[in-house]
């Protein structure tokens, strides 16, 4: 409310000057104050995952032998020990592992809502483009795919061909898709009817040309903001895997191998070892939630 | 009605088929044999075990006896590292539980969830409204396996007020933690997308004439709105479903309840595969079973599904 508000009061003093979509949605989206300090934080979060290892004193795999075996007193965070987020049961540095963690998490994040924008919105626009037949088993796979618990299906992938990076972004890539399709294809079913999508097939502009062309350029908007919105949910699935020790193998970790680890440790009063990646994994999802609804917000046509 | 039932079943059927088979030929590539842990066992014992667990057969007849067995009397085969038991057995132990904490968090999230969005959307921009608004965002951020660990914290650790795991029996101070865990997301789930339609529902004209003809609001909102506004809560309870089947591993291993899901992950974990194949596919067939019947439940509330 106050944010439209706001930005009507600047359109109004401003000198005419032609606005494109874009400029438009991006003046919307700096007015949202949760978003932009959603966007402030996952920077401040990026910054955290590729500085930190230039930054830390330790590496994420060796270990303090001064700490281990009274890791509840020496491995506490302290800036002496250079230990800033203390140290894990092992006596191996916190902060570094955390550094390392959030690099995995957000990687998997990223790769997994790429994986989406790109397969999905192209499978989409493919299914709701040609319509009939196609569109009708298309989206029939879409749904028997859906319809299956993928998270048990990703597990046996992991143990049947071995945990690796590889083998999450395979599991990842297989589901992350599915939801981005439906969307897709429910945007060029509206898309479709317009007069420029016409106009163009009558000059004999071909299939995949428009699609590529005139459809996806159009669908970008609601794909963003998902996309943005399937970060979260991708880093949730890995952190899930990682929680039962079946994702990225040791010495690498991922918060919810971290969280794990932490919380197997609650009881011995060694708080910190749960917390601080509990509170990266927190602040980051906060993070690209108020994100995507600013975009939304910023790009859903509905509301204008 | 009865035709739609029949049509969706016949879709249902090679759906299962279909990831039974996917399953079994996974197992069946899975490099390794089962027994292969067990070093030094004479060339002629290791033919007998698995002339024993039929594995010496070519795959067609493999894949069509374990195909026929789980037809004809639900048996899923033997567990190939618990000589004493099979998968029938574990699923016996496993699934009641997973089943009770399973119920009471559906009907927690559902009831909870709809019950909040509902009253934030009729209470719009008063205090509920923000905080069901609150809650839900808050929510999102606390999965299953991060809400697990800081409940225990607090009340098991700090006040002490409930057991941090075990079952017995199911008695309700051991159901309340994990139903909470499990719940908690598809609840906040579930009430955003109450009060989201809720509010669009709201604003429709003909609950603007209904109001206009002098109803009560109490008639208007529990006649002429709730339904319409509970269809978007129906098509997410197949989503929430999944989610919770899934959760309930980690609500398993967090709380040691014994349910099917510290099974699962024990058996990936020893490459137990008779025992990881039986609940893939046990909890496959579950999930597409309510997933038909969320989509009867829906096609039977919107007139507009033609069927």
């Amino acid at each position: 409310m106050f944010a439209t508000k706001s930005v009507a009061d600047d359109l109004a003093t401003a000198p005419l000057k032609g606005r494109s979509l874009w400029a438009d949605a991006r003046a919307r989206f700096f007015h949202n104050r949760a978003a932009v300090t959603g966007l402030i934080v996952l920077i401040a979060v990026a910054c955290f995952a590729i500085m930190g290892p230039f930054i830390a004193p330790w590496n994420n795999e060796d270990i303090d032998w001064n700490v281990l075996g009274n890791v509840q007193t020496g491995g506490r965070p302290s800036l002496e020990t250079g230990h800033w987020f203390g140290t894990d049961a092992l006596g191996r540095d916190l902060f570094a592992r955390t550094v390392q963690g959030t690099q995995i998490s957000l990687l998997v994040g990223i790769v997994g809502a790429l994986i989406s924008v790109i397969v999905g919105t192209l499978y989409g626009a493919v299914a709701g483009y040609f319509g009939g037949r196609i569109d009708n088993v298309m989206m029939r796979v879409v749904d028997v795919l859906m319809s299956i618990p993928y998270m048990f299906v990703l597990i046996l992938l992991l143990v049947v061909f071995g945990r690796s990076l590889f083998m999450l972004f395979v599991g990842i890539g297989l589901v992350s898709w599915l939801d981005m399709a439906r969307i897709a294809r429910g945007q060029t079913l509206t898309l479709k009817g317009k007069a420029y999508i016409e106009a163009a097939r009558a000059t004999g502009v071909r299939p995949f040309t428009i699609i590529l062309r005139h459809i996806i350029p159009n669908l970008l908007g609601v794909v963003i903001v998902y996309a943005t919105l399937l970060v979260p949910s991708m880093i949730i699935y890995e952190s899930f895997i990682s929680f039962l020790g079946l994702g990225v193998q040791e010495p690498l970790t991922s918060w919810g191998a971290l969280i794990n680890d932490g919380a197997a440790e609650m009881t011995n009063g060694t708080l910190w070892m749960l917390t601080w990646p509990l509170l990266f994994f927190v602040i980051t999802l906060f993070g690209f939630f108020f994100v995507g609804d600013g975009l939304r917000d910023a790009l859903d046509p509905k509301d204008r | 009605m009865s035709f739609y039932i029949l049509k969706r079943l016949l879709v249902a059927i090679p759906v299962l088929l279909f990831l039974i088979v996917f399953t079994f030929v996974l197992m069946y590539a899975a490099p390794g044999s089962p027994f292969a842990s067990e070093r030094g066992i004479p060339p002629a014992v290791l033919a007998n075990l698995q002339a024993q667990y039929g594995l010496d057969q070519p795959f067609h007849i493999q894949i069509w006896r374990y195909l026929v067995a789980l037809v004809t009397e639900f048996d899923f085969g033997p567990s190939f590292i618990y000589r004493d038991q099979d998968v029938n057995s574990l699923i016996a132990q496993g699934f009641p539980v997973t089943l009770t904490y399973g119920f009471w968090s559906f009907v927690v999230a559902v009831l909870v969830g709809g019950a909040l969005g509902i009253l934030a959307a009729v209470r719009h921009n008063t205090w509920l409204d923000y905080l069901a608004v609150g809650v839900s965002i808050g929510a999102q951020v606390l999965p299953n396996f991060v809400l697990a660990p800081i409940l225990v914290l607090t009340f098991t650790l700090w006040l002490g007020w409930l057991p941090g795991g075990g079952w017995q029996g199911g008695q309700w101070q051991f159901v309340v933690l994990p139903v909470i865990a499990l719940s908690t997301s598809y609840m906040a789930s579930i009430a955003r997308i109450a009060r989201a339609s809720m509010l669009e529902v709201l604003t429709s004209n003909y609950i603007r004439t209904a109001r206009a003809k002098g109803l009560p609001a109490r008639r208007v909102i529990l006649r002429h709105a709730l339904k319409p506004a509970l269809l978007p809560v129906i098509s997410y309870l197949g989503p929430a479903f999944v989610g919770m089947i899934t959760g309930s591993v980690v609500i398993d291993i967090y709380f040691s309840t014994g349910g099917i899901g510290q099974f699962f992950v024990a058996s990936a974990l020893n490459r137990d595969y008779g025992v990881m194949m039986g609940i893939t596919i046990l909890l496959g067939a579950l999930t597409i079973l309510f997933n038909l019947l969320v989509d009867v439940l829906y096609a039977w509330i919107d007139p507009k599904i033609r069927y």
